[in-house]
């Protein structure tokens, strides 16, 4: 069983929601990423996503912007944060990481050469923001036949009519984008995330997680117990740029999330 | 007789040789059977090199949809109201009666008497694109894609401009028809092309300059697709040049093929024949492929774009993504780029801000990887004396742009024969780079004669 599925299944036992973390790969230094990325899982995170830097994130918002413009400063590339998910691995085979980015610094490297060096890293999945279904050949189904997860974005212009397409090669879960937008700006209402995960979970067996705009505990806890995962990302980002070279306020700030993700559904029972 | 019709099917004139039913005049035969790129007439002859795209947007392994799931919805709706605006012969005729009252078409071909003497070698012809209704080719595209959008409904437009033709083409479109228009420039090029600026808003768009990046062409085209995706509902964004996600490359060359499907016919009225070589300047590589398509399946025709070398291609200050860069994929589409070894991309460098871009259509690069087209490079030094060339020989101030086609012609023609012939697009004219003209010439890159 991937580390995913295993993560979820164990998660769905103690009917509790995965907190799932993004940070970008090498901000704000290659060192300092190391260090987070080392104290997140003891932190509450339970699934890592890892951007990888990328000059021109289209579909972001400032925060992770300019996570990926000081990556980059530092030294950020696919290579480092390869090197980041195996130095990783030495402490931690149990919580998955997602590689999260655009796709062509994965084109200009070769898809099979990067696949290969990702699997070989330690890396559980991948989410490419700028490959759609109709793009599957390209790079899905060839991380699929490796043992890759390819976890898709669904959104709110996701229509009935497309959601089949959006869900057949997807894998690992579904990542829903609550709002049309770009990432770190507004957030959604708790009641259409409801129904949006509802309608996404009639037409799939794969967990559902939710993220765009989730900024506070109080937000997560909201998200949690409706859904199978809270994604955070722009909100801890933020609190990376502002804590200088120190990972200490970020673990502290992803166990406040956890924490409020933990409560979720226990609150609601009692 | 010169048809002002823009032919949304393929912008083909020659309509014998594509089956259509003898007497009957193209853009008649063009209004009541709108030919596709699946018509069996086209299948028939399969060494068309026109026939792209295919159905997943690509001409050969370029273009295609690499874009975010929020707005692969509204591709494929702008994909079925562009097949459906094709179809529709009221659709063309619009476009058709602004193309004539508006815009001022057909532009003018022109033959450059006195550069030819001064050049010594092949006869040069100007396609006046420059004369059109706000100086550039850029509203032939506008006007097509803004009918669109009131076809579809859309109450709110969005555009990226680099060197501000785009964004005047798309402001003045939206005054014509009232709706509001933000236009994304890069901060860069706000500062470079400030009587543009001052034009867009005298037309009432809202400019917002993009500090992220170098900020430039690259980086206004992210955020015009940030601000896309946040507004999907009653949004339409107006991609000025030929790339970006399918349908984008298509529909901007469709609109653009005015130019070639004018040009075509203003040759043969003129000189009885099809010129030998036809030269247009590449940023994204709108006016090229308007100029190019229609010329595609003559075989005599020679067919060479012109990128910006910038400071020189040994260094990384140009934009000479098909001579310099590598198949990649941005901005929706895949197409040559200029990256590095990690696939992260580089800035631009050009004095034209019209060409200050790392990729390039992904038409033109299917174009050059079969071999029918070839892109020459001409760096700031040599646009700068063409642009210098053209005003004491014909009187003509050309855009910085169009100045790198013609330093290409300045090259080339002395090493043609007297009765070969050049046509080259003129596609914009140079009043918004006098001061860059000038900053240039006092800074001493070219000396002023």
């Amino acid at each position: 069983m991937s580390r995913i599925a295993a993560r979820f299944e164990a998660l769905g036992r103690d009917n509790r929601a995965a907190l799932v973390t993004f940070i970008t790969a090498a901000d704000p230094s290659i060192e300092t990423c190391a260090e987070i990325l080392k104290g997140l899982p003891a932190a509450g995170a339970d699934v890592i996503e890892l951007g990888m830097p990328f000059t021109d994130p289209m579909a972001d918002g400032p925060a992770i912007q300019a996570a990926g413009r000081r990556a980059l400063a530092a030294g950020g590339s696919v290579s480092t944060t390869l090197r980041l998910v195996r130095d990783f691995r030495q402490h931690d085979d149990t919580t998955p990481i997602v590689l999260m980015g655009y796709y062509n610094p994965i084109y200009h490297r070769g898809v099979d050469t990067f696949l290969a060096e990702a699997t070989e890293a330690g890396v559980d999945g991948l989410i490419i923001v700028d490959l759609p279904p109709e793009e599957d050949d390209e790079l899905c189904l060839p991380a699929r036949a490796v043992g890759l997860d390819f976890i898709r974005l669904a959104t709110p212009t996701t229509d009935d009519k497309r959601l089949p397409a959006v869900l057949a090669n997807t894998s690992g879960f579904v990542y829903y984008v609550a709002i049309a937008g770009i990432t770190g700006t507004a957030s959604a209402a708790a009641a259409d995330i409801g129904r949006a995960v509802a309608r996404l979970k009639a037409k799939t067996a794969l967990p559902v997680g939710v993220g765009f705009g989730v900024k506070t505990p109080e937000q997560a806890a909201e998200i949690a117990r409706v859904a199978d995962a809270v994604v955070v990302g722009s909100a801890i980002v933020s609190t990376i740029e502002a804590s200088g070279g120190d990972p200490a306020p970020t673990l502290a700030f992803v166990k406040a999330l956890s924490d409020g993700v933990r409560r979720a559904r226990t609150e609601v029972a009692a | 007789m010169l048809s002002p019709v823009l032919n949304p099917d393929d912008g083909d004139d020659d309509a014998p040789r594509r089956g259509r039913r003898a007497g009957v005049p193209a853009e008649a035969s063009a209004a009541a059977e709108p030919v596709t790129f699946e018509d069996p007439i086209v299948s028939e002859r399969p060494n068309s090199y026109r026939t792209g795209p295919d159905d997943r947007g690509r001409f050969g392994i370029f273009g295609g949809r690499f874009v975010a799931e929020t707005l692969m919805p509204l591709i494929l709706e702008l994909e079925a109201a562009y097949d459906a605006a094709r179809a529709d012969p009221a659709f063309a005729a619009e476009i058709a009666a602004l193309a004539r009252d508006y815009v001022g078409r057909p532009s003018p071909l022109y033959f450059a008497e006195r550069l030819t003497e001064e050049l010594g070698g092949a006869k040069v012809y100007f396609k006046r694109d420059e004369l059109n209704h706000t100086g550039s080719h850029k509203i032939n595209n506008c006007i097509g894609q803004i009918l669109l959008a009131k076809r579809m409904g859309k109450t709110r437009i969005i555009a990226e401009t680099g060197a501000g033709q785009h964004g005047v083409a798309t402001a003045t479109v939206c005054a014509r028809f009232g709706l509001p228009c933000v236009v994304y420039m890069g901060a860069k090029d706000v500062e470079r092309q400030a009587p543009n600026v001052f034009r867009m808003k005298l037309l009432g768009a809202e400019v917002v300059p993009v500090t992220a990046g170098a900020g430039t062409l690259k980086d206004s085209m992210n955020e015009a697709l940030r601000d896309w995706v946040t507004n999907v509902e009653d949004t339409f964004y107006i991609i000025g040049t030929a790339a970006g996600p399918h349908p984008y490359p298509r529909m901007v060359r469709d609109f653009q093929s005015i130019i070639g499907t004018e040009a075509r016919e203003q040759m043969l009225a003129a000189e009885g024949r099809l010129p030998d070589l036809l030269v247009a300047a590449v940023g994204g590589g709108s006016n090229a492929i308007g100029l190019f398509h229609p010329f595609l399946d003559d075989p005599s025709v020679a067919i060479t774009g012109v990128e910006a070398a910038g400071e020189g291609l040994e260094g990384d200050k140009h934009c000479a993504s098909l001579t310099a860069g590598a198949p990649g994929v941005l901005h929706g589409n895949r197409t040559y780029l200029l990256q590095d070894d990690d696939g992260q991309i580089l800035e631009g460098h050009s004095i034209s801000a019209g060409l200050d871009y790392p990729g390039i259509g992904p038409e033109h690069s299917w174009l050059k990887e079969i071999g029918r087209a070839s892109y020459m490079p001409i760096d700031d030094k040599e646009a700068l004396a063409a642009f210098q060339l053209l005003a004491r020989t014909e009187g003509i101030l050309p855009a910085l742009e169009p100045a790198h086609a013609l330093a290409y012609v300045a090259k080339v023609a002395p090493t043609m024969a007297k009765d070969q012939i050049i046509l080259m697009n003129l596609c914009g004219r140079g009043d918004k780079d006098v001061h860059t003209v000038a900053a240039a010439l006092e800074a001493g890159a070219v000396s002023a004669h």
